[in-house]
């Protein structure tokens, strides 16, 4: 460690010793002897010497006390989720998230452990894997699950880009009721693979042809709403395209697997299944597929087998897949995925069960319906969509949900989202693939809000939504 | 040690005419140590046109990705597909049951751009 | 390690699962019965565990005390920097304010996170010296991605549509060549001296007009300084080309040079790596890119912004104007992003730049040490991680993977094997500054005396592990036979 005085003026002359760095000035200067050099400025010789040694403008080191109170400091100006009635959804979802998830994810062994590429070494990480893949699988009703990818927007990605190479087709459609900030994901992907996106009505019928390597479809949609799947994985296999479907793990608790019509490749957001909001990340993406399909599968995989003297062990398995083998020829660049989330979600799918599921599924599904009909028979408010929606339902408003939204926030409740201002917000794609332009909204809204009601919500915090809302009722 | 009943290229594969026309084609011995165990063969389809020296399909073991180059041209009229379920006959017995396609050859002297089984033998000594 | 009842880990928690068993208890519906969808809609049969909330610790605790971790072991993984996990990270990423934000809530309800994302940016763009960052990207290979996708983007914006190659040395970790290919490009492959560095006849000789740029690892993944960077840098320059850096190696750098006057034009860092963030058995991680100013524009979406009007800075979130899109669904991974920013408060400049010292310390002392029994093929001063060949020993009958199992049974994690390829039986070691020196003498200890088991007692070493909970795994039918999931009987 350098010796460094930590103000001119301070009382102590000890020398500042560095947390998490345990060598001593003396430690040091008996390992340089054992070296033959004489400081460890020496042993970076290599680096040229004007470029070595730059100026490092960066804040003086802190204790582990000063760092806490600034750490709350930043945090106490934010508004948590837990502070006040939330009704935001839009991808990332307010469950309640039982205790052991983080008692037991923040066990060091799970937490500080790596990529389990040395087996023997780490058959609880695989073991965990293999849980997560068979759970995953049930959850969608799918043959096989991958160990997870980075979240549930770039797990669709690939799972298009796994669409055209299983069929060796470039032309993807993508369901205009598929949230704009996975569409924009998408059109990232693609942009360099000469992939051609196509914005499609899902309903009455999708526009494909014998051209189209997938129908990419989320259920339920951006707008809360569940996709005749039946009909669309029909639609997509008639022309001989696979279809790749973005579902809610939590909706699973309630309705149809995609596996249950065929779906070909299914991916999700596995956030709902206890891992906290955390402003965006890090989550874990969910992605399942056929048994026929497996060696185009992105990710790691966790395989059962048997070792030298026949115990039951786990292995990472048809590594022939990935980068580290394939390098430029890999089904995906993907190396560091997600495992920690991947083990919380385990854990979580564990402590809520069978009945567990179903129960959160179902009170998502009542409070949900119980606050949409109560806020379509205010004044000025209308639900303009048509049909079975789970969680999430659009609400068409009196004046700009952003105005809504500012007065609910003075009340402490965080209203839904401004779906004019999430289209708007959209930025135009770089890099010349054609079909990059933005998505538009599925339908005709204006004023529209997308609210979500979970579990979290009680029916006082639903009420007093109401009432807040209906200071805008005309 | 090779047979002599059939040729070999310098990838490793040999071909062995089964009649005017119609060859059966693998990989030797040599490459099947060299591979390890191997878990999956990525092979043409049947009807496919194949071309000598040309990339045709892979092996994989654990560890690796081999590309399989064609050892001759022509069209392939059928595939092992004993090899789907058990990868491993081509390490057990690669110039046997483990053989990978039949193919209907194109032009029979293109074997002579191949080398004889004595000519493969001093070229897997001069290999290090 | 098994044991009875519900530490018996060849149990899944399929076969645990009991009709009736409970976990989690939930509230009853406060709300009056809801008319229910159509029932064709609705799922007939869920197949999840039934388990009670004290098995589910059992059976996880178990199966945790299978893993080596950096919280047990010693974990000298090159490339990989197994640092120590500071506690406090994880602690304040806790913190209901930053857990339990979401992603969409409108920006003046989040100001802290956003000054916090914004602050972390400042860092980065110092510790680069790449004024441009990016924080969304979720991982080192997505970094990468974004990277290349970032030049690719460049290329077409300067009208110049024929640069489609992109240049990498043989001793590249494979994560990016398969990023270059993701971004479209054709990779080429350019290989290294014998000192290990980028051979600079080989490299005159590729770049052209097609040339893109080229992916170079810094120190390279043999762990050694390239001595001719500035004027690799310079070569790809002149040919109208740009210099990618994958910074997976910072740990030896940090505080000691900065990589944009150096010549790098795009950088991606590995959080998870140089900045302690946990692995977590394989993630999460993050993997920021720094970038000069001509790609600022290009930057993946959303980056901070800082807007001062009159009064205290109000932060937001943007789209860069030429951006090469969102790579993610939100805004990156937050929760990493805050373990790395309170670790880079802890260290502060000084503590930077004692890490690598202490990094770069730690590895010649090994190398040093082992020398003499373990054959190094680049004998010069290594950085933060030395590379070995277990040739003498594989002459002697032992591979490098029978040694790195025998390892496993002196109580150290494996050090990286095989990797890079062009190393013949490669062991690369990677201590780390936050491991002691005792630690580091029991390890030297271990690997000569696995050295001298080699030909006392050779089966000890062919055979291991010993004394894991299994041995030596049948990957071949894992691989022919692939087994992923449990299947109920019959």
């Amino acid at each position: 460690m350098t010796v460094s005085n930590r103000a001119a003026d301070s009382s102590s002359s000890a020398p500042f010793q560095f947390p998490y760095i345990p060598n001593t000035p003396d430690e040091q200067a008996a390992m340089l002897a054992t070296l033959g050099v004489a400081s460890i400025d020496e042993l970076f010789q290599d680096i040229p010497e004007e470029f070595r040694n730059p100026p490092l403008d960066l804040p003086q080191p802190m204790s582990e006390l000063e760092v806490q109170k600034e750490l709350d400091g930043l945090a106490s100006r934010n508004r948590a989720l837990a502070s006040g009635p939330s009704f935001l959804g839009a991808g990332c979802y307010n469950h309640f998230i039982p205790a052991i998830v983080k008692a037991l994810m923040t066990r060091g062994e799970f937490l500080t452990a790596y990529t389990p590429y040395q087996a023997e070494a780490s058959q609880g990480t695989l073991q965990v894997i293999y849980e997560f893949q068979t759970l995953i699988s049930h959850l969608y009703g799918m043959e096989v699950a991958n160990a997870g990818m980075y979240d549930g927007a770039t797990s669709l990605a690939e799972g298009v880009l796994m669409a055209c190479r299983v069929t060796r087709r470039s032309r993807v459609a993508v369901a205009d009721t598929l949230s704009p900030f996975y569409r924009q994901v998408i059109g990232t992907y693609c942009q360099a693979q000469g992939i051609e996106i196509q914005s499609v009505s899902p309903s009455p019928s999708p526009a494909l042809d014998g051209e189209t390597a997938c129908l990419v479809v989320q259920y339920p949609n951006f707008y809360g709403y569940i996709e005749d799947l039946a009909g669309l994985t029909e639609a997509a296999h008639a022309q001989g395209a696979l279809i790749v479907v973005s579902a809610d793990p939590m909706a699973m608790g309630m309705f149809q697997p995609p596996g249950h019509y065929g779906a070909d490749i299914v991916t999700g957001e596995g956030q709902p299944l206890g891992i906290p909001p955390s402003y965006g990340g890090p989550y874990v993406g969910l992605f399942s597929t056929k048994q026929e399909y497996i060696r185009q599968m992105p990710s790691r995989l966790s395989g059962r087998t048997l070792d030298n003297q026949g115990r039951t062990g786990y292995v990472l398995t048809l590594q022939t897949r990935e980068q580290h083998i394939r390098r430029e020829r890999a089904t995906s660049n993907i190396c560091t995925n997600e495992a920690l989330y991947a083990l919380a979600a385990t854990i979580y799918l564990a402590a809520l069960g069978k009945q567990g599921l179903q129960s959160v599924a179902e009170l998502c599904y009542q409070k949900a319906h119980y606050a949409a009909a109560r806020i379509a028979q205010l004044p000025g408010y209308t639900l303009p969509i048509q049909g079975t929606f789970f969680q999430e339902f659009v609400v068409q408003c009196p004046v700009p949900p952003n105005s809504i939204n500012r007065r609910l926030l003075e009340q402490n409740i965080l209203g839904g989202l401004d779906l004019n201002e999430a289209y708007s917000n959209v930025p135009p794609s770089e890099g010349g693939t054609t079909g990059g332009s933005p998505s538009q909204p599925a339908g005709d809204f204006t004023n529209a809000m997308l609210l979500c009601v979970t579990e979290m919500n009680s029916r006082q915090e639903i009420d007093a939504l109401v009432e807040a809302l209906s200071e805008f009722s005309r | 040690m090779s047979p002599d009943d059939r040729k070999y290229s310098k990838e490793h594969e040999w071909v062995k005419m089964e009649d005017a026309t119609q060859a059966l084609a693998g990989i030797t011995v040599y490459a099947q140590d060299q591979l390890g165990d191997i878990v999956y063969v990525d092979l043409p389809k049947t009807g496919a046109t194949i071309r000598f020296m040309e990339k045709m399909g892979e092996v994989e073991s654990v560890k690796a990705v081999s590309d399989l180059f064609s050892p001759i041209t022509g069209e392939v009229t059928e595939v092992n597909e004993r090899l789907l379920d058990h990868p491993e006959l081509v390490n057990e017995d690669p110039l046997g049951e483990g053989w990978m396609m039949r193919v209907t050859v194109s032009d029979a002297a293109e074997l002579d751009q191949l080398m004889s089984a004595e000519e493969y033998e001093a070229f897997l000594s001069g290999l290090s | 390690m098994t044991g009875g009842g519900n530490r018996d880990t060849t149990k899944l928690l399929m076969e645990r699962s009991v009709p009736g068993r409970v976990g989690a208890v939930l509230p009853q519906p406060d709300v009056p019965a809801q008319p229910l969808p159509d029932p064709s809609l609705l799922r007939t049969a869920l197949d999840l565990p039934e388990v009670s909330e004290p098995e589910i610790v059992q059976y996880f605790t178990a199966l945790s005390q299978r893993n080596f971790s950096i919280d047990t072991h010693f974990y000298p993984l090159g490339s990989c920097t197994m640092k120590y996990n500071p506690k406090i990270n994880d602690e304040v990423s806790f913190l209901p304010g930053l857990a339990g934000i979401h992603p969409l809530q409108p920006p003046e309800s989040a100001q802290g996170a956003l000054e916090l994302l914004y602050r972390l940016q400042g860092f980065l763009a110092e510790i680069t010296g790449l004024p441009g960052v990016g924080l969304s990207t979720l991982a080192g290979a997505h970094g990468e991605l974004a990277g290349m996708l970032m030049m690719r983007a460049y290329h077409l914006a300067r009208g110049d549509t024929n640069r489609r190659q992109v240049l990498i040395p043989d001793s590249a970790h494979g994560t990016n060549p398969a990023s270059a290919a993701m971004a479209g490009f054709d990779v080429v492959t350019v290989a290294s001296d014998d000192q290990g560095n980028v051979d600079l006849k080989a490299l005159h000789e590729l770049v052209g007009p097609n040339l893109a740029g080229v992916m170079i690892t810094l120190p390279s993944t043999l762990g050694l300084f390239d001595t001719g960077i500035v004027e690799v840098c310079q070569t790809v320059h002149q040919a109208g080309g740009l210099v990618y850096g994958d910074g997976a190696n910072m740990n030896a750098l940090l505080g000691r040079v900065k990589l944009g006057p150096l010549g790098f034009d795009v950088v991606h860092l590995n959080l998870h790596k140089t900045f302690s963030t946990p692995h977590g058995g394989g993630g999460p991680g993050a993997g920021p890119v720094c970038v000069t100013d001509s790609l600022i524009p290009h930057l993946p979406a959303p980056v901070v912004t800082q807007s001062s009007g009159d009064g205290a800075p109000v932060y937001g979130l943007a789209a860069p104007e030429r951006t090469i899109g969102k790579l993610s669904g939100f805004h990156g991974n937050f929760g990493v992003l805050v373990r790395a920013f309170t670790y880079i408060l802890t260290l502060g400049g000084e503590g930077l730049r004692a890490i690598s010292g202490n990094a770069v310390l730690n590895a010649n002392y090994l190398m040093d040490a082992l020398k003499d029994t373990y054959y190094l093929p680049y004998d010069r001063r290594c950085m933060h991680e030395a590379v070995f060949s277990a040739d003498w020993q594989k002459a002697r009958g032992a591979s490098g993977l029978e040694i790195v199992k025998r390892l496993l049974d002196y109580g150290f994690h494996a050090p990286t094997l095989y990797f890079p390829l062009i190393v013949h039986e490669a062991l690369m070691i990677e201590p780390t500054e936050s491991e002691t020196r005792e630690t580091l003498d029991a390890f030297i200890q271990a690997l000569r005396d696995i050295d001298r088991e080699v030909t006392e007692n050779p089966e000890l070493v062919r055979g291991a592990p010993h004394t894991t909970p299994v041995s030596r795994l049948d990957e071949a039918t894992a691989a022919r036979q692939p087994d992923l999931r449990w299947r109920a009987a019959g």
